[in-house]
């Protein structure tokens, strides 16, 4: 891809067994690329929210937001990387520890507003929450200690302001799901 | 009153207006089939083959406008119908596939018979259920035929385990589906709308390219109006053909690949090209910086995706076709566009396509001529896929309607037999005439038990080369001419295998016998299979090679015996 724009993609999905396997699998039989994607419950039963980061430029990203809807269990779907939002990530870091790094270790991990987890005999692990730039900054500056483990949720975002429940109105509507979407 | 999960499918396609289904059972689906007997209403078509089961109903789906109906078993059964299904998505046809699979507890556990079915039809079906109590079998299925013919139509699959259809539920059919994520737009947005009239009517060389769109919204007589009061002239699709009479002074052809020479050197020229129910497909736009190179894009469509997938569209219009067309025609100004017409009917005196060249040898193209003349353009045309396709949608002129039945988008060989029966079974009162290749044929000939024993008068025109003749003609055109793998040198006699089916065979050599077969076929009232040994190595012109443009467009030699 000659365009290696990044878009942050929020879509808010039926809770429906199977419903991120058919989004990961339009996904992937389209070709488009994801960077990072999150899944988890929204504001109202039935309903989550999925944060995809897309590659891709500006044509693209309108073909994986038309893709999306198509999906029948997917309701809503932004792209929000114009919007005024908070993006956040959270990281979970083991490294490797010896008496003498371990107060350099824990000075960085203050200074970057991260909190220590676990503490064993040999390593710690630390807990980070922020934008990618700096979960990937404190990454960059414990590699040199020795990094056992990373764990990171990918990104998720939020428009800043007040804003109405989209799931709370699609739910705002008598029936219930029925069917499983897919077999998952 | 508690019903069986077997009795609620029975029960919920009643609701539906469902009258034909057709399948083939087996184990997992073996307790819904145990009903079937209760609902004569229903009629049970039992095919050879799964996939002539899926395909028949795409095709009865195709000719009615209803929801097409097939069932199989699971595992191998499902597995099956996929190529139909497949078919279904590729060309928006709308079919609700129901199939068994083992019982609950049995799945994930590699059981007998067991196929992750909806795992499998994911990417080509539009939505699809596994539906795990019984309770959930009426809502499943009030939504996949909601969903398989409403917006863009296309299949939905159901897929229920063994002990689900033998569970009792109470029966009650939903009379409304609740799905937030999918509310179809059907009208178009007012100020598209506007935005349309007007760049019709500021054009001076307008085109119209009218699609499948055409015939799945039934917007014949929307599209007739539009083409006839602005003057514009109207190309169609593959599966377009039959949207727009070939007889109308306004009608080009075909464009693309195998197009007419005059429909793909009109868009070049045209200085607006308005889509309708049609999606910009490769065999259409070929290398897309080349597409319509001095024209701004008016593409109306009921799906949202398929607005600048392919090629930049200037006025996109989300909705129903024939809706939008009823919105969009009293904006249209009537006009005479004298020029653009006399340049089109010069486009066509410099470019004569579709000649065929005068000789005593049996001339594929001739013959749909002679089944065109035959029929008087009044039989439902069905074909397969590969050079017998192209020479019956550049050959066959249709007087009605949606009476050419083809796979176009998913191009799947084998479809002319099963989808034939399927069309005939949807229009017992019509000619039915199944175009097919010896290679096609060979695919799914097994339906011929199906056709006898339902006694389905299909005719069946065999295009017999004793090649895979499109895919030669490329081996001819772009690989040296090594015919590897495309020669038949095995071949049945068809006209004996006819006869094993208890099926009228004749055959068909000469050039002068074509004529007087076709009557003899039309004259027999049952099935009747056609063996017409044609020329082997014809090439079908134009042709414009994949993914290039018109200044690459091979017009047919015209010299006898020429070859490219």
């Amino acid at each position: 891809m000659v365009d290696q724009e990044q878009h942050t993609i929020v879509a808010l999905v039926q809770d429906k067994p199977g419903v991120l396997n058919r989004v990961a699998s339009m996904f992937r039989r389209r070709g488009f690329n994801i960077s990072s994607l999150a899944v988890g419950r929204s504001e109202t039963i039935g309903f989550s929210r999925m944060t995809f980061v897309v590659d891709g430029d500006l044509a693209t990203v309108d073909q994986v937001t038309k893709q999306l809807y198509k999906l029948i269990d997917v309701v809503k779907v932004s792209d929000i990387s114009e919007e005024d939002v908070v993006l956040r990530e959270l990281a979970l870091i083991k490294v490797r520890t010896t008496p003498s790094t371990r107060p350099e270790i824990l000075q960085l991990a203050e200074i970057f507003r991260s909190s220590i987890v676990d503490v064993s005999s040999d390593s710690i692990i630390l807990e980070v929450t922020g934008d990618v730039e700096k979960v990937d900054s404190l990454i960059r500056i414990l590699r040199p200690f020795g990094i056992r483990e990373v764990m990171r949720t990918g990104r998720v975002g939020l428009m800043r302001g007040m804003s109405k429940s989209l799931a709370l109105e699609a739910a705002g509507r008598p029936g219930r799901p029925v069917g499983r979407g897919g077999a998952v | 009153m508690k019903l069986t999960g077997g009795q609620i499918v029975c029960e919920s396609l009643l609701m539906e207006g469902v009258d034909v289904v057709f399948g083939i059972p087996g184990g997992a689906i073996l307790p819904l089939y145990g009903t079937f007997s209760q609902y004569p209403q229903l009629r049970h078509i039992l095919t050879r083959h799964e996939e002539g089961a899926s395909m028949a109903a795409d095709a009865y789906a195709r000719i009615t406008g209803k929801v097409g109906v097939c069932m199989a078993t699971s595992g191998p059964g499902a597995t099956n119908l996929v190529t139909g299904i497949a078919t279904a998505q590729m060309d928006s046809v709308p079919l609700v596939a129901i199939t068994g699979q083992v019982a609950r507890p049995a799945i994930g556990k590699d059981a007998f018979q067991e196929t992750d079915v909806t795992g499998i039809t994911l990417p080509v079906t539009k939505h699809n259920y596994l539906v795990m109590s019984a309770d959930e079998i009426a809502p499943a299925i009030k939504e996949a035929f909601y969903i398989a013919n409403t917006g863009r139509p296309g299949p939905v699959l159901v897929d229920i385990p063994r002990d689900v259809f033998q569970e009792t539920a109470e029966f009650i059919y939903p009379e409304t589906v609740d799905l937030p994520g999918y509310k179809p737009v059907m009208d178009g947005h007012p100020s598209q709308v506007r935005r349309a009239a007007q760049l019709i009517n500021e054009a001076k060389r307008p085109l119209i390219l009218a699609g499948h769109g055409v015939i799945i919204s039934r917007a014949y007589r929307e599209l007739q109006e539009m083409a006839e009061k602005a003057q514009i002239p109207v190309i169609t699709t593959l599966l377009g053909r039959s949207a727009f009479p070939d007889a109308h002074v306004l009608f080009v052809g075909m464009p693309g690949m195998h197009g007419v020479a005059y429909a793909s050197l009109a868009i070049d020229e045209a200085d607006l090209v308005i889509g309708l129910g049609m999606r910009f497909d490769d065999r259409i736009v070929g290398r897309v910086s080349d597409f319509a190179p001095n024209a701004k894009v008016i593409h109306v469509d009921v799906d949202p995706a398929e607005i600048g997938k392919n090629v930049h569209t200037d006025v996109p219009v989300v909705g129903d076709l024939a809706r939008v067309l009823r919105q969009l025609n009293p904006l249209v100004e009537q006009t005479t566009r004298v020029e653009w017409l006399q340049r089109m009917d010069q486009l066509k005196k410099d470019h004569p396509s579709l000649r065929i060249r005068d000789t005593n040898k049996l001339l594929p193209q001739q013959v749909v001529h002679d089944l065109c003349e035959v029929t008087d353009g009044n039989a439902i045309v069905v074909t397969g896929v590969g050079q017998h396709q192209m020479w019956a949608a550049q050959h066959y002129a249709c007087r009605e309607a949606n009476s050419f039945i083809t796979s176009g988008g998913l191009g799947s060989m084998g479809y002319e037999v099963p989808a034939a029966m399927g069309a005939q079974v949807a229009r017992p009162d019509r000619t039915v005439w199944s175009i097919c290749g010896d290679g096609g044929f060979q695919m799914t000939m097994s339906e011929l038990a199906t056709i006898a024993e339902n006694n389905l008068p299909v005719k069946f025109a065999i295009f017999n080369n004793g090649y895979l003749g499109m895919v030669r003609q490329w081996q001819e055109f772009f690989y040296r001419k090594d015919y590897y793998a495309t020669h038949y040198t095995g071949n049945p006699d068809f006209v004996k295998l006819a006869d094993a089916f208890g099926i009228k065979g004749i055959r068909v050599t000469e050039r002068s016998q074509s004529l007087d077969a076709i009557r003899e076929a039309m004259a027999h009232p049952g099935p009747v299979v056609v063996d017409f040994v044609v020329e082997e190595e014809e090439n079908v012109y134009p042709m414009i090679p994949a993914g290039m443009s018109t200044a690459e467009l091979l017009e047919e030699p015209h010299m006898e015996e020429a070859r490219w």
